[in-house]
This record gives C-alpha cells, sequence and structure tokens, in this order.
C-alpha cells in the first residue's frame, strides 16, 4: 500500500513536470516571442489544457498530504517563501490566460504577468528541488534552518536550471503545436536551450563533486543509476538528429525522456528517503487505514479516470493549432 | 510559537479562503444553469438558450479561472501555516482532498477546456456532456470541502494515536448527519448566488431596455429558481443550526448572545453583546422564544456562555452579527423572488422599475449571506481549528516567523486585489455589453485549432457562434 502511493505520487510528479513544464516553459518564451500574432498562437497552444496541466500540481500535493503528512508538513512549512512565490507566480500566470482575451487597453499589464509568473513559479521549483538535494537543516521533525536557509547559490542554479529545462520542453512543444514563425523561431531557439541544459548538468555534477553532496556517495553505491544518463544521452543524440532531419514530431518526446532519466536519477539516488536523508518513506508513511481508504477509491479507479481525462483533453486537441489568431 | 505570526496567519487563511469562496460559490450554480440552458437549447432549438449560453459562458470562464488560481493556494497554505495541524490531520483530511482532487479537480480541467475551446471540435452530445461534467466536478468538489471542514467542526470516526488523528470508521466521518445538512446548505446557496446573478442581469436589461427576450428567460428562470429553492434553504439552515446547538454549544450560545444559562431561554433578536460585563445592551428579546429555535418545546433550558471556561469561548460579536446578517439576506432574497415571481406570472413585472431596481441591485446578497454564514461557522469554532481536541492556537507552524508572515499576508492582499479589481472590471464589462459582446471589437474569436473560415461564411450569426471568449 506504501508502495502504491509512492508509485503514484512519483508518476503524478513526473506528470506535473511534463505537462505544466511545457506550459511554464511557453510562457517563459513568449517574453521573447516576436509580435502579438506569434504572442497568440503561442498561447493558444496552451489555453485548452494549462488548468489540467496545473491540476497535477495539486494531485501531487493532496497525495502527499494525505499517504506522506509528515513530508507534507516538514516540506511545505520549510519552504514558505519559495512556496509563496510559486503561487503567486501561478496566480498572475494563470489568471492571464483569461484575463488577456478580454483586456484592451491593458493586454501589456497580462503579458507582462504571464511571463514574470512562469519564471517564478519554474525557478522556486528549481530552487526547492536543489535545496532538498543539498540537505535542509532539521531537527525533532522541524525546519530549523532559517526563513531564507533554502536559498544558496546551488539552489538558485538549479532553479535557473529548472528555467532552461522547461523552456526547452515549451520550445519542442511549440514546434510540435505550430507552424509557420513560431515554429521556426522556436526551432532556433532549442539548440541554445539544449546546450544550456546540458551546461547546467555538468555544473551541478561539478558542483556535487567539490562540494561533496551526499548523493554523490549514493552514486558510487548503486552504479546501475548510471543507466538513467546513458538513456538521457541517447535522447539527446535522437533530438540532435530530429533537429537536423526538422522534424517537428519528435523533439518534444526526445526533451520528456531526457526530464524521465533525471527525475528517475534523482529519485532513485535518494531512495529510500523521501526528505533527503531526514525522513524515510516508512516513517513518513499515513497509517494504514488512511492509505486503504485512498487507495481503493482514489488510487485504483479514480487515477486511471483522471489520465482518461487527459488523455480525452489532449485528443480533442491534438494536432498542429490553427494560426491567425488575433486574439484567444 | 509566535503570537504575531499565529494572528497574521489566522489573518491570511481568513483572507484567502473568503476571496476563493467568492468564485466557486458562483460558478458551481453557474455550471448547473449552463447545462440546463445547452440542453434544453440541443431539446428545444431555441436560439435565445445559445445566446445565453455563450455569453454566460465568457462570464463562467473568467471566474472559473479566478477560482482556479486562488484554490490551488488553499491545497498548500495547510503545510506552510498550519503544519502542526496538517501532520496530525493529514491522515484524515489528506485522504478527503484527495478524493476531491481526485473526483473533482481534474473532471473540471479537463473538461473545462473543451466547454471553452472544444464546440466546433466534438459532436453536439459530447459538448452537453463536457457541460454536465463542470458542473459535477463543481458540486464535487463542494462536497469534499464540506466533508472536510464538517470533521473540522464535529470530529468524528478517529482515535488519537502518536500525536495523530487515525481514521478508524471512514463511512463514519463522510456519512454523519452534520454533513448532509451542510453539504445542501452550501449548494443552495451556490445555486441561489447563480440564481440571482443571473436575474439581477435579466433586471438590468430591461431597466436599460435592451435584449427583452434574454432578460425575460434570465428573470423568470432566476426568479423561479430562487423562489422554490429559498424556503428550502432555510429549513435546512434550521437543521444546520441543529447540529450546532448540540455538537457546539458554545457556537451556539455565541450565535444566540446568550450569556447565561436560561429556562425558558429567550431568543435575542438584536443587541449589542458586551463580552467585558457578559451582558447585552439595549437588547430586543422574545421571551421563550429561545427554547422554542434551540429545542422545539417551551421550557427547555438553553446554555449559556458563562457556562463554559473563558478560554474555551469563541468570540461572540462576529459570529453574533454575522448570523443576523446572513439571515437578513436570506429574508430580502425571499421577498424579491416571491414578489418577482408573482409579478412576472402576471406579466406586470416589467413594468415595476422599483422592484426591477431592487431585484438588480440585490446581486452581492448572496454573497453577503454566504460570506457571513461561513464568517459565523468558522469564528465560532474557535479557540478551536479541529473542535474540543485541537487548539488553533497549537495548530500554527512553530518556527514560522512574524516577518514572513507578514510578508506573505501583504503579497497574497496585493495580487487578490490586483487580480480581482481587474477581474470584476472584466466580468462588469462583459454583462454591460450583453449577449451580442463588446461593441468595436470582432465578434467572432478564433478557437484553437479551428480555422478561421466557420465564422466568416456565416457572418448573420456571428457573435452567437463563438464556444469561448
Amino acid at each position: 500500500m506504501v508502495m502504491y502511493w509512492v508509485a503514484l505520487l512519483a508518476i503524478s510528479i513526473l506528470i506535473y513536470l511534463l505537462l505544466d513544464g511545457f506550459d511554464l516553459g511557453v510562457g517563459m518564451l513568449f517574453g521573447v516571442a516576436g509580435g502579438e500574432a506569434q504572442r497568440d498562437a503561442m498561447l493558444s497552444t496552451v489555453a485548452p489544457v494549462w488548468d489540467g496541466n496545473e491540476t497535477w500540481l495539486i494531485v501531487t500535493g493532496v497525495i502527499m498530504w494525505g499517504s506522506f503528512p509528515v513530508v507534507y508538513a516538514m516540506v511545505m512549512s520549510a519552504f514558505y517563501i519559495p512556496v509563496l512565490v510559486m503561487l503567486l507566480g501561478l496566480i498572475l500566470r494563470g489568471v492571464a490566460f483569461e484575463f488577456r482575451g478580454k483586456a484592451l487597453r491593458s493586454r501589456w499589464v497580462w503579458d507582462v504577468s504571464f511571463v514574470a509568473g512562469s519564471f517564478a513559479a519554474s525557478f522556486m521549483q528549481g530552487a526547492m528541488v536543489g535545496a532538498l538535494v543539498e540537505g535542509l537543516q532539521f531537527s525533532n521533525g522541524d525546519y530549523t534552518g532559517g526563513t531564507l536557509g533554502w536559498l544558496t547559490a546551488f539552489s538558485a542554479l538549479c532553479g535557473i536550471g529548472l528555467c532552461f529545462g522547461y523552456s526547452l520542453l515549451g520550445a519542442c512543444w511549440l514546434v510540435r503545436k505550430c507552424e509557420g514563425p513560431v515554429r521556426d523561431s522556436a526551432r532556433r531557439q532549442i539548440p541554445p536551450l539544449a546546450i544550456g541544459v546540458l551546461v547546467f548538468l555538468v555544473f551541478v555534477f561539478a558542483y556535487a563533486l567539490v562540494e561533496h553532496l551526499p548523493i554523490l556517495q549514493r552514486w558510487t553505491d548503486r552504479p546501475y543509476l548510471f543507466v538513467f544518463p546513458v538513456i538521457g544521452a541517447g535522447a539527446a543524440a535522437v533530438l540532435a538528429k530530429s533537429m537536423l532531419r526538422h522534424d517537428d514530431y519528435w523533439p518534444f518526446n526526445m526533451v520528456a525522456l531526457i526530464f524521465v532519466a533525471a527525475f528517475a536519477t534523482l529519485a532513485l539516488s535518494f531512495w529510500p528517503y523521501m526528505i533527503p536523508f531526514v525522513v524515510t518513506i516508512d516513517d513518513a508513511a499515513a497509517p494504514h487505514a488512511s492509505l486503504a481508504f485512498m487507495f481503493w477509491g482514489a488510487g485504483l479507479f479514480m487515477f486511471p479516470l483522471m489520465l482518461l481525462y487527459v488523455a480525452v483533453g489532449y485528443r480533442v486537441f491534438r494536432g498542429k493549432t490553427a494560426p491567425a489568431a488575433d486574439h484567444y | 510559537m509566535d503570537p504575531t505570526a499565529l494572528l497574521l496567519s489566522r489573518l491570511q487563511f481568513a483572507f484567502t479562503i473568503s476571496f476563493h469562496i467568492i468564485f466557486p460559490a458562483f460558478t458551481i450554480g453557474l455550471a448547473a444553469w449552463l447545462t440546463v440552458l445547452e440542453a434544453m437549447h440541443q431539446y428545444s432549438g431555441k436560439p435565445v438558450y445559445r445566446t445565453l449560453f455563450a455569453f454566460w459562458l465568457k462570464i463562467f470562464g473568467v471566474a472559473f479561472g479566478m477560482g482556479v488560481v486562488s484554490g490551488v493556494v488553499m491545497a498548500f497554505q495547510f503545510g506552510t501555516n498550519w503544519s502542526v495541524l496538517s501532520k496530525m490531520s493529514g491522515p484524515i483530511q489528506g485522504p478527503l482532498l484527495s478524493y476531491e482532487t481526485f473526483t473533482a479537480f481534474m473532471l473540471e480541467a479537463g473538461f473545462f477546456g473543451i466547454l471553452i475551446f472544444g464546440r466546433p471540435r466534438v459532436p453536439p452530445w459530447f459538448y452537453l456532456f463536457s457541460t454536465a461534467m463542470v458542473a459535477l466536478g463543481t458540486t464535487l468538489s463542494a462536497f469534499w470541502i464540506m466533508v472536510n471542514n464538517s470533521w473540522m467542526q464535529v470530529p468524528t470516526g478517529y482515535v488519537l494515536q502518536n500525536d495523530q488523528f487515525v481514521p478508524d470508521d471512514w463511512p463514519q466521518i463522510i456519512f454523519n448527519r452534520v454533513v448532509w445538512v451542510r453539504f445542501p446548505h452550501m449548494l443552495l446557496a451556490s445555486y441561489l448566488t447563480g440564481a440571482f446573478c443571473v436575474a439581477a442581469t435579466g433586471a438590468w436589461y430591461l431597466l436599460r431596455r435592451t435584449y427583452r427576450a434574454e432578460a425575460h428567460v434570465m428573470l423568470r428562470m432566476g426568479l423561479a429558481l430562487a423562489a422554490v429553492l429559498l424556503p428550502v434553504q432555510f429549513f435546512i439552515g434550521h437543521l444546520v443550526g441543529d447540529y450546532v446547538h448540540d455538537y457546539q454549544p458554545a457556537k451556539f450560545a455565541a450565535i444566540e448572545a446568550r450569556w447565561h444559562d436560561e429556562q425558558p431561554a429567550s431568543e435575542v433578536l438584536i443587541a449589542i453583546p458586551d463580552s467585558t460585563t457578559e451582558s447585552n445592551r439595549y437588547a430586543i428579546s422574545i421571551p421563550v422564544l429561545g427554547s422554542i429555535i434551540g429545542s422545539m418545546s417551551l421550557t427547555s433550558k438553553e446554555v449559556g456562555l458563562t457556562s463554559f471556561a473563558p478560554q474555551d469561548r469563541p468570540p461572540v460579536l462576529i459570529p453574533f452579527f454575522a448570523f443576523r446578517i446572513m439571515v437578513g439576506c436570506g429574508f430580502v432574497m425571499l421577498g424579491l423572488a416571491w414578489l418577482g415571481t408573482w409579478l412576472g406570472l402576471k406579466h406586470r413585472l416589467d413594468r415595476n422599475r422599483l422592484l426591477l431596481w431592487g431585484i438588480f441591485l440585490s446581486f452581492p446578497l448572496p454573497w453577503v449571506a454566504i460570506l457571513t454564514g461561513w464568517y459565523t461557522a468558522e469564528v465560532g469554532r474557535q479557540p478551536w481549528t479541529v473542535y474540543g481536541v485541537l487548539r488553533t492556537a497549537d495548530a500554527v507552524t512553530p518556527f514560522l516567523t512574524a516577518s514572513a508572515a507578514m510578508t506573505s499576508l501583504i503579497l497574497f492582499v496585493a495580487v487578490y486585489a490586483f487580480i480581482f479589481s481587474f477581474g470584476t472590471y472584466y466580468i462588469y464589462r462583459l454583462l454591460r455589453a450583453g449577449p451580442a459582446g463588446l461593441g468595436g471589437k470582432p465578434l467572432h474569436v478564433p478557437v484553437p485549432n479551428r480555422p478561421m473560415s466557420l465564422a466568416d461564411q456565416l457572418p448573420a450569426t456571428r457573435g452567437y457562434l463563438e464556444a469561448g471568449e
């Protein structure tokens, strides 16, 4: 039962990373789009699905609260400021979808809030992951690192890295969903973004080596973990090849695969810890009565149904989005 | 625990949840109304229903968006500000909120995209189905939230182990009597919000002498629904009062401003309760009525606040006045709905501009009633977070600093004020422009993945075609 909910939590986080990842990425690239027509076309590729994408963040949050209440309480309270900024970012970018089309003179306000909100949310998500990897200070289950204890050079670097990662995913999404100038400029953005992600990964690895982060020992203890970087490298190679062939469809899948590989590396490095080297899965698990209640309804039946809703949504809006939108 | 951080966290929770409830209260009713409109259009083929659907869908979109983004905050705020509560009650509240997310949020989110953008891409029956699914999602969400809050009001079906509330009787948690009066109370309140907004818009158009056909449908449907639902709402509200009387006697005494035990008890209609002297000033009360309302008896003894230790008493002023404002709003709405429906049946409503003004100006009443009702419930629950078991002061994140809490409160207030003023302005502008859309702007709006040719081929029906904004 505990393992089932660990698996569902991992799957939900991964789905969130991939779906809201491209969605936030499009939001960040929105800032450098050339002209109103292109911005409209970009927005219309995510407008029908953004709400569902963001719902996976709530799915992640409530699974964590219901199945691992200790972790939920510790992580959320430790990340008071980053969670706050992430939420405000998501609010500002979320309302932009509805408000932008209604605004006449004030449209630029929602363009700015869409871009800034996307950046803020992405950066904070990356920084929180970075802070967890680096290690947070807890004593007796209470966070003792101070209000800004999560903010270090490393966590800031991870924040920037995730902005690059999401933007790359967003650019690949635009290549897949658009035609004409939007696709062409997104295609031009992919190589620098991909190089940015690569540089970031090398840097993180070097930093871990220099600073002797505890994660390193995990990698030497568990050599099988290197399978995932190899998969990631393979995906990067296919990505490069598909770029050369001017393929619209495969780049997104390959970047998604790189995300999966990176996520699996991290998650398995910390196994069986949920908060690295502080709280294990078993320490954090909710009582059996809670897990079983969730399993027999939400877990077994509703979760597949949620995947079905997502599939229906993406199927209805499949294929290239028509350009030529004066506003959505 | 820092007392300032506690106070700021309480203010922040009160502020963010008050802001949030404004939108679901509206969209739950509106989603049901959209489903009815779409069904009536598909059944009768009358264009007026389609026009109204397209019009209200735009307003629904804006309100729904604000509800979604302000709702995400709620899922995380328990953990950031109330870490002790989330650790202790996670085994019960976590699964309940999981059910809400799994059954309701994903349903809403999945079909909302189709509702706004998908009309040209799916068959009509599937479009109606999508509308109904969004409505079902909003209703299920209200259900799980009421289960959750009811458990905090009347905790049941649990044992306390290792500082955690461990569930041992889920059916008791979900199917207890408290849930099944409070959920209908909230659901009806949402339907009444939708009904009054629709009716008020109709009255506004009649006063401005525009959109007569649409205005009549809106007035008729909105007022008739309200006229039927309001008496039911009063009855269910009475049942809600019964649970408070039985399970939360201190809250009940605060609502009644009853300081001392009385037998038989009088009912204070209006007064200024004074907690320093533990008495009421300028009280107008009716003898014996308090016993009748509390226990349906002429002789029962009703408990007063001084029977509880001072540290276990809720504040009196807010529950006392909030409750009376809620009930007052209910009576005004009842009068408007009955009078309006009666005159409407006699075809005299159009000429009665005074009543039309009254209906038009009544649109904030359901919101005022909902907010004051929640203030009664939540402030009356104090000093407890989980009634009788966990004090609010013990539930807050113990290491939260006042400066962090102050930062978040200021930022929430600033950002919410910003989006609220724009959001209500956009909704106002849509309502003022009416079903034909905003003048001077192209009425058809391209839908993602859809060529624009469809709208261009049918210029005569422009403005009635678009699925979204």
